[in-house]
């Protein structure tokens, strides 16, 4: 039953949030500077949101493309 | 009409709206086992979005984010942090799991555990962890629930009255119509969160401070340290920050009904955009941090936090605009109900009750069982929620570290052909009983550690190597004349 692994380009985009959002705390996790008057941790996590849905997004197409090649193969196959 | 009169009757209007449209979603439709459970599997992305949304932002976002907010400061951004994650590891695990389930019709998290390792005492071990750890979840619904709209009605309702007739209705509609109704009250409650979010979060900083940002540079002048980690706590630092957002990103699909929510959609290809789409509703809560910051300097020194947003509502807003979030924080409670119990209900008949004990009955019999067991479980969770105990508090903590424990079995079962059932049965044994013992001998957080992340690393460990330890049986056997 295990199934297609995700291509190393989608897990790379999805890497990229989880550096973000998680592991860099240490880095981000201050008040100054002020960004729009929230302080600087939550306006961080505030912007990561909206770019995780960007980089979600290039991982879709990056697997639905995979997918299609695989269709087509799968039917250029005898 | 007096302010009590005028939220109490918007109150009660918007939960008979809920009710009825829960009613009539399920008009005309055969309500089968598949059809209750997962809808058909014919759920598109609006309604996928709406029963995911609806089963994840619960009366804990409503009042934990903000409470959290006010009494620990800093740490509360673990929220925005996991959920947006969870969604990035879903992208690569529902998609999977539907595929698979609509190929062996599955229909629960323990399906698909006696699909992939092939033993039933594994799926009864997973079905029984996940109803054990459902219940207090479902109870602290509930008993959100009376708090809301009993101070959102100006205690013109009682706690114990409103639990009962919210528990009424939303038993009705789980059992005419299924997940179908789940999704289809989701749409007035989420519609409803969303105004009420935006209203409290930009109007609660704006009629105390003149707006959001004076409001946090109001709040960062006397006290800094709140908005940063470890904030008002002393324990919640950056290695627990990091520990509890990996965990909880992972331990989020684990729980049994969003699992399950999987199923319902109608191809693998709609949970994928789903997945890229969700992260951006987490930005909802952000507004309830709003307001739970402004607590912080507006009503100091409450004993719980969790009431800091509906005290500051109270006293910021006219009596019409209370009864709204009375009526949203009522849906709030009763949707994430309404799928627990759908959730724990379905999981008992079809993996505990059939396999173990009564392998005769038919899926027209599993069904009744679980209409059941439906209303065996909203009275179970309506007595506890009315005479509630400190216990089940403070176990519901245990509880998403003690789901997160599934985490292996699922995402090894998918992505490793080697992984064995031994090795994910001790693992997730190993698991559950290390974050009980850390959880009940207050060691959460073990060293600055997420208590439920040491067990999950445990969890692995013991599943990979047992998986990895060559069968030395079989050859023993095979060398026999």
């Amino acid at each position: 039953m295990p199934v297609r692994r995700p291509s190393a380009f989608a897990l790379l985009l999805a890497a990229i949030p989880f550096v973000a959002m998680c592991f860099t705390v240490a880095l981000w996790d201050r008040v100054e500077p002020l960004i729009f008057g929230l302080p600087f941790n939550l306006a961080w996590l505030v912007c990561w949101i909206p770019l995780t849905t960007m980089c979600l997004w290039g991982a879709y197409r990056a697997e639905s493309r995979r997918e299609r090649m695989r269709n087509k193969e799968d039917r250029t196959r005898p | 009409m007096s302010a009590r009169v005028t939220a109490l009757a918007i109150i009660i209007g918007i939960v008979a709206l809920g009710g009825a449209i829960g009613f009539l979603s399920a008009v005309r439709r055969k309500m089968d086992l598949e059809q209750w459970t997962v809808g058909n599997r014919g759920f598109g992305a609006v309604l996928i979005y709406l029963l995911m949304a609806g089963e994840v932002y619960t009366t804990f976002s409503f009042l934990g984010a903000s409470g959290w907010a006010y009494s620990r400061g800093g740490p509360t951004l673990y929220i925005l942090a996991y959920i947006t994650l969870a969604y990035v590891i879903s992208f690569f695990i529902l998609p999977h799991l539907w595929e698979i389930g609509r190929k062996y019709q599955l229909q629960t998290q323990s399906d698909f555990f006696t699909l992939r390792y092939g033993n039933k005492y594994l799926a009864a071990f997973v079905c029984v962890v996940g109803v054990g750890f459902l219940i207090p979840y479902l109870q602290l619904q509930l008993t959100g629930l009376g708090i809301i709209v009993s101070l959102a009605s100006f205690d013109s309702i009682a706690p114990a009255p409103a639990i009962v007739v919210s528990v009424v209705v939303l038993t009705g509609f789980v059992l005419a119509g299924g997940v179908r109704a789940v999704a289809w009250v989701s749409v007035l409650k989420d519609a409803l969160m969303v105004f009420a979010a935006l209203s409290i979060g930009i109007g609660i900083p704006y009629i105390h401070y003149g707006g959001v940002a004076p409001m946090f540079a109001a709040l960062v002048k006397l006290k800094p340290a709140h908005v940063t980690m470890p904030g008002a706590t002393t324990n919640l630092g950056h290695t627990w920050y990091i520990s509890t957002v990996i965990l909880t990103a992972a331990g989020f699909y684990m729980w049994p009904h969003a699992f399950a929510a999987a199923f319902a959609a109608k191809n693998s290809e709609t949970l994928r955009r789903n997945a890229v789409v969700m992260p951006l509703y987490t930005l909802t809560l952000v507004f309830m941090f709003f307001a739970g910051f402004t607590a912080v300097l507006a009503v100091p020194g409450l004993s719980n936090g969790d009431l800091s947003l509906l005290t500051i509502v109270r006293s910021s807003f006219p009596p019409w605009f209370l009864g709204v979030i009375g009526g949203a924080g009522a849906l709030t409670a009763m949707v994430p109900a309404s799928i627990f119990v759908l959730s724990a209900a379905t999981l008992f008949a079809k993996n505990l009750v059939r396999p173990i004990f009564m392998p005769e009955m038919n899926d027209f019999q599993v069904a009744r069982l679980a209409r059941i067991i439906v209303v065996a479980l909203s009275l179970i969770s309506l007595y506890f929620a009315i005479y509630s105990s400190a216990t089940l508090v403070s176990m519901l903590l245990l509880a998403y570290s003690g789901i997160t424990q599934f985490f292996p079995g699922v995402v090894l079962g998918l992505y490793w052909k080697r992984v064995t059932m031994p090795g994910i049965f001790a693992g997730l044994i190993c698991g559950v009983a290390t974050v009980v013992f850390l959880s009940l001998s207050n060691r959460d957080p073990f060293y600055g550690w997420n208590a439920g992340f040491v067990a999950l690393c445990l969890n692995f460990l013991v599943a990979i190597g047992l998986s990895l330890v060559p069968p030395t049986q079989r050859p023993a056997t095979e060398c026999l004349p």
